[in-house]
């Protein structure tokens, strides 16, 4: 294994085992004899520690895999799921925002419209796309290409990969608020399926902009929420070293979600995260879209907005006593 | 305009700090603005819808005051107002949620951050909404989305003009993703108020920030501002922290969006229903 992979706090005591064993698996090669059976039992402690760490994942943990720098991103699934992908810019109003990713491909033999938050594979990439967090112009292109499909009759995929929307100037300036609020209520109204699947961080308004659909599904170590962690330890606790408490509270793990029915299903992930075998999670990911889109393409389109609003309408949980 | 206006133009953008509570002072208790510092007369303050007679400051007012300067005097009927918050999630943060709900409570006398109702506005119909800050920072969570929905989806279904008066700090934390939810059941809805053709003014007051901003508060056909009022997505604070340097004097006051295009015009408090008024006369005749 690569020692000098990004190493999350809780895989320390793996990173440890697994630099031992490279180093008796040297030793070994170099002619020392008499450790076979010492690698062996150190091969199957790493395999039990690691089922252990990664089967019992906190929410805050989940938070951290959602984060690695090594996560699949939109475009890798763009690659392993369609073909023919041609990616189109720019919102015609003011620039292209590279923080969203979007443009026909094909799934199997159906034409869709992919539109996706987009991030970085290293720090230069990462600088360019702004972390994944869109600018206005970000959500207007996706909005533009979602138009798009609606003329053409191309059922939309949305891929949710951001930390959140830029709390910047431009950002403010240029109206972020109003291009999020915009995306929400068209989305509502597109006669073509919307099928959005979070394959990492669903931060916020910004996540939520790329979020209606009729339906959602999250892998398995993505998060959805309302704020970070971070921003909510920071305001309710005053105190942002309470970030993985703020992650239990807020319920942003695909499990809780899916009872709260915020979301239609959850894509399984290898052990270790999506990262340790993106063919795999590609897989999973391409199957619900298949399933869903062939359910959805039976619904008349009436039917179709109609019931996207029966399903955001029903959320929400309060209490009614008859005055 | 003379060279040396282009400067001393900049001064009307103020930064603008939220008051805080003040208790019931009797008349002629003097108390002092927060934005300018001059002293007011309570009784002053009062006769000037709350707004600072020496530097136009708008001070917070309570929901129900509100609903009075906006509608035809004993016109105004609550809806829903029995509509109260859970606690989904089980938060607990230093504070647990029901205890944040039953000290909101307290202090506002109000249920929920948000009264909806039915009335009338010089003889026009309308469906009124109106948030308070004071409940939780005004912050949306299942009871304030599920009201605006109920609101919206009455007035669509009556054709009656559809007012907001927004002010809030964004999504409610403690409710998780089911308030972030609220954000697109209030815009789906609004989709639908739109298609039916029936007129919806939005009015932004000190603050609106966040979740709130980002759906019903900015999908109006007309958007009105108090002046100097607090309004953007991002908070100020955020905003800092994220790009490391200080905001530009003004930034996201009402007057900043008034001037990026974001919205139609700013009214100063005692023109408000005046104006409103006018507007429906267009839309509605």
């Amino acid at each position: 294994m690569n020692m000098a992979r990004y190493v999350m706090d809780f895989e320390r005591p793996l990173v440890k085992l697994e630099s031992r064993l490279g180093e008796l698996k040297k030793l070994r090669a170099a002619g020392q004899p008499d450790i076979a059976e010492e690698i062996e039992y150190l091969e199957k402690q790493i395999k039990k520690l690691h089922q252990k760490i990664y089967s019992s994942l906190t929410p805050w943990q989940k938070v951290q895999v959602a984060r690695h720098p090594d996560r699949p991103r939109t475009s890798d699934y763009v690659g392993l799921i369609f073909t023919d992908f041609v990616e189109f810019h720019g919102d015609r109003l003011f620039k292209d925002d590279p923080a969203i990713l979007g443009g026909p491909a094909f799934l199997d033999h159906r034409r869709v419209m992919i539109v996706g938050h987009q991030k970085g594979k290293d720090t230069k990439e990462n600088v360019a796309r702004n972390f994944g967090m869109p600018h206005p112009e970000g959500y207007r292109k996706a909005l533009r290409l979602m138009k798009l499909a609606d003329k053409f009759d191309m059922p939309i995929i949305c891929f949710i990969d951001t930390p959140g929307a830029y709390p910047g100037i431009g950002a403010e300036e240029r109206g972020q608020a109003v291009a999020i609020a915009g995306n929400l209520l068209e989305m509502g109204q597109f006669s073509v399926p919307i099928v959005a699947v979070n394959i990492g961080e669903g931060g916020s308004g910004g996540a939520l902009a790329l979020g209606v659909a009729d339906r959602v599904f999250m892998l398995a170590n993505a998060y959805y929420s309302v704020i970070s962690p971070e921003g909510c330890a920071s305001i309710l606790w005053r105190d942002d070293s309470k970030a993985s408490e703020a992650a239990e509270a807020l319920c942003l793990t695909a499990d809780k979600l899916l009872d709260f029915e915020i979301i239609d299903g959850i894509i399984e992930e290898p052990l270790g995260g999506a990262h340790h075998d993106p063919d795999f999670t590609s897989q999973g990911i391409k199957k619900v879209l298949i399933d869903s889109l062939g359910e959805l393409g039976a619904y008349p389109s009436d039917k179709l907005v109609e019931e996207r609003y029966r399903r955001l309408r029903k959320i929400g949980c309060f209490r009614e006593p008859t005055p | 305009m003379p060279i040396s206006e282009w400067f001393h133009r900049k001064e009307k953008y103020t930064r603008v700090t939220p008051p805080s509570e003040k208790k019931e002072i009797p008349e002629g208790t003097c108390i002092k603005c927060d934005a300018c510092g001059g002293v007011i007369f309570q009784g002053e303050l009062e006769r000037n819808y709350r707004v600072c007679p020496k530097c136009d400051f708008h001070f917070r007012i309570s929901s129900w005051d509100r609903i009075n300067l906006l509608t035809d005097e004993n016109s105004f009927s609550e809806l829903d107002s029995n509509l109260t918050s859970e606690d989904p999630l089980n938060f607990v943060a230093a504070k647990s949620y029901p205890e944040n709900l039953s000290q909101a409570k307290e202090k506002t006398g109000l249920r929920e951050a948000v009264i909806t109702g039915e009335g009338r506005l010089d003889d026009h119909k309308i469906a009124l909404a109106v948030m308070d800050f004071g409940f939780i920072g005004g912050s949306m969570g299942s009871v304030v989305g599920e009201k605006v929905t109920r609101l919206v989806e009455r007035a669509t279904k009556e054709k009656t003009s559809l007012i907001i008066v927004c002010s809030s700090g964004g999504a409610r934390m403690q409710e998780g993703m089911l308030s972030l939810m609220q954000m697109a059941k209030t815009s789906a809805t609004l989709a639908k108020l739109h298609e039916a053709g029936v007129p919806y003014i939005s009015v932004l007051t000190h603050p609106t920030t966040g979740g709130v901003t980002a759906s019903f508060a900015t999908l109006a056909d007309v958007i009105l501002a108090e002046k100097n009022a607090l309004i953007g997505f991002a908070g100020p604070r955020v905003i800092e922290q994220t790009i490391k340097q200080k905001l530009p004097k003004g930034f996201q006051t009402s007057e900043f969006l008034l001037e990026h295009g974001m919205v139609d015009m700013v009214v100063h408090r005692k023109d408000l229903k005046a104006t409103i008024s006018k507007l429906l006369d267009f839309f509605v005749g």
